[in-house]
């Protein structure tokens, strides 16, 4: 009887502590993510909005601004985020190492670039990537180029910047994940290894990339997730245009014109924004698969 | 990776006696680490100093790659001063990012605690939809947030910035992960000297998890300081912009005066700095999730 009494009482109290969260999450999150998805089958201008069935997603196909910004979108993800995934492990890798020098000094460097807001760095990318800029200066001293790239006019070298600013930003963020699972891998596997004569890229590739995947698998859903919301670093490059000729239009940034900027469509602005919860779980989904099957096999 | 002949070495071994002096490939090989460990580093911290030297030259010499001090400071602080209310915008922000970080520590951490330490099947079930509502993104949810915020005649107060970012699915996580290293013998105690559940959870659970919490807080500080795209959608007027605001708008200028815009970035950037290099260990420790 009275464990019973002490068994609802812990039940309560459990409720008790996650009720503000529960509450406040259903209330911002999960009440407009509904509304959103209900939004999304709604046509009008402004708040003028009739149930319109299919209508937007037919809307979608024949857009050809929301096509090019999923091409983007979908540019960026593929080159960016296999990139700063390798780098962030190549760096763990080396900076785990016990014997290496000014490890501390490397670390704190190569993770700087995360306490840069999102504005502040784009804002300081696009002043070194001016045509006459400090990076066109030290490309050309180097001869690596001839003459001067023109990163923000020219739809090439506009992609390229925005996959350069956002590695940079996001690689020693990873890199500190990396190595934090790696000072968790018992070190007499590694010396195990060694004494058998095992190279140092088998290591790497039989047991350290092995037992990182999960937290490779986890950093890999986070950067997808959020190279699939690029909007900072494209609105303040461009000033809100996604230009040269929608070359850097993001999913993100076109929701935000077709909501805030252009006359306010609503619903069709709900449609593309549940585009990218689509791609995302597509593509967790088959990232989570890919990691499962290498484990059986 | 190490190539330390000795398996029987110390645990920190002097770089310059691990390596045999008749091994020249793991000469090389630490050369190639070190060559492109300073490269990253390079490139990593070059933008920070750009920045710096930047508030020191006039907006054509940014322009043109001048990568040396020069003495247009004093009037790159004077066009900034004049034209931004700066004692206003750091007070939005500094309001935004100190009064939310605080209200979303308490909320999450509470939240962690009780998923936690009280298990049951349906919290649990609510535990896996939230991750699963982890994925969703801020896009999905911007339009109709507006619209209420509209609708409740918020728009333009703090608390439409604030509210929708104080239950982080996230930080949630991060503290029932964190909750897992917890001693329960500690719980168990305090419970048999007769602490309440909240008395628990303020007297031993918190001090306890003062690494978590100085982690969390400045994940969740940085977010809120750093937060963009909310904020530009819900703060609409001139006096409640915060400095990342005001930093987007000066780069989108149609001619953007880049010494005064680089002098708004180091005021935007600093205070995360200076959180970043007085709490780094706190950091690492946080996230590995260390109970000390």
């Amino acid at each position: 009887m009275a464990q019973a009494r002490l068994a609802r009482r812990e039940h309560l109290t459990g409720w008790a502590f996650i009720a503000p969260a529960l509450i406040l999450l259903g209330l911002f999150m999960i009440y407009p993510i509904v509304w959103s998805l209900w939004m999304s089958f709604q046509v009008g201008k402004g708040m003028n909005l009739s149930f319109g069935g299919f209508a937007n997603i037919e809307r979608l196909t024949k857009d050809p601004v929301f096509l090019r910004a999923l091409g983007n979108t979908f540019t960026f993800f593929i080159i960016q985020v296999p990139i700063m995934i390798t780098l962030a492990l190549l760096f763990a890798v080396a900076l785990n190492d016990a014997t290496l020098r000014f490890r501390g000094l490397f670390r704190t460097a190569i993770f700087l670039p995360c306490v840069a807001s999102l504005i502040a760095y784009s804002t300081l990318f696009k002043s070194m990537f001016a045509n006459d800029g400090v990076v066109n200066q030290a490309l050309m001293a180097l001869h690596v180029i001839g003459g001067p790239i023109a990163w923000f006019s020219d739809p090439f070298w506009a992609k390229v910047v925005v996959i350069l600013a956002i590695t940079w930003r996001w690689t020693g963020y990873n890199m500190v994940f990396y190595l934090a699972a790696l000072q968790n891998i018992d070190r007499s596997i590694y010396e195990a290894a060694r004494i058998d004569g095992v190279p140092a890229w088998a290591r790497f590739r039989y047991l350290t990339i092995p037992m990182l995947k999960p937290v490779i698998l986890f950093t890999t859903v986070i950067s997808t997730i959020g190279t699939l919301q690029l909007f900072d670093e494209v609105y303040n490059f461009t000033a809100g245009t996604g230009g040269p000729s929608d070359s850097t239009l993001t999913l993100s940034l076109y929701i935000y014109n077709l909501t805030f900027k252009f006359m306010p469509s609503f619903g069709y602005s709900a449609t593309v924004s549940w585009v990218i919860v689509v791609v995302v779980g597509i593509l967790s989904l088959i990232q989570f698969l890919i990691a499962r099957d290498r484990r059986s096999s | 990776m190490t190539d330390t002949p000795m398996t029987s070495a110390p645990a920190r071994p002097v770089a310059a006696t691990s390596i045999l002096p008749g091994n020249p490939w793991a000469l090389i090989r630490r050369g190639i680490v070190y060559l492109l460990l300073s490269f990253a580093a390079f490139v990593s911290v070059f933008p920070f100093f750009w920045m710096l030297v930047g508030t020191t030259n006039t907006s054509a010499d940014i322009i043109k790659g001048k990568a040396s001090f020069g003495g247009a400071f004093f009037d790159n602080a004077t066009t900034f001063f004049t034209q931004v209310d700066v004692l206003r915008v750091f007070w939005n922000s500094g309001f935004i990012a100190i009064v939310g970080t605080v209200l979303t520590l308490a909320v999450s951490s509470l939240a962690g605690y009780g998923f936690e330490m009280f298990r049951s099947r349906v919290r649990e079930r609510i535990f896996a939809l939230l991750l699963l509502l982890l994925s969703i993104p801020f896009a999905a949810m911007m339009v109709p947030l507006f619209v209420m915020f509209a609708q409740a005649k918020l728009v333009n107060t703090y608390v439409a910035v604030i509210l929708p970012t104080v239950a982080s699915i996230f930080i949630i996580f991060y503290f029932r992960q964190a909750t897992k290293a917890f001693p329960s013998e500690l719980r168990d105690a305090a419970k048999i000297d007769g602490l309440k559940e909240w008395q628990i959870f303020l007297y031993v659970y918190m001090p306890v998890m003062r690494p978590t919490y100085a982690a969390a807080t400045i994940i969740v500080f940085m977010a809120n300081w750093n937060n963009y795209l909310w904020p530009l959608i819900v703060l609409q007027t001139e006096d409640n912009r915060t400095i990342t605001l005001i930093v987007s708008a000066l780069t989108s200028a149609y001619v953007p005066d880049y010494g005064m815009t680089l002098f708004a970035t180091v005021l935007a950037t600093l205070p995360t700095l200076i959180i970043f290099f007085l709490l780094q260990r706190r950091f690492v420790e946080g996230m590995l999730g260390a109970v000390k």
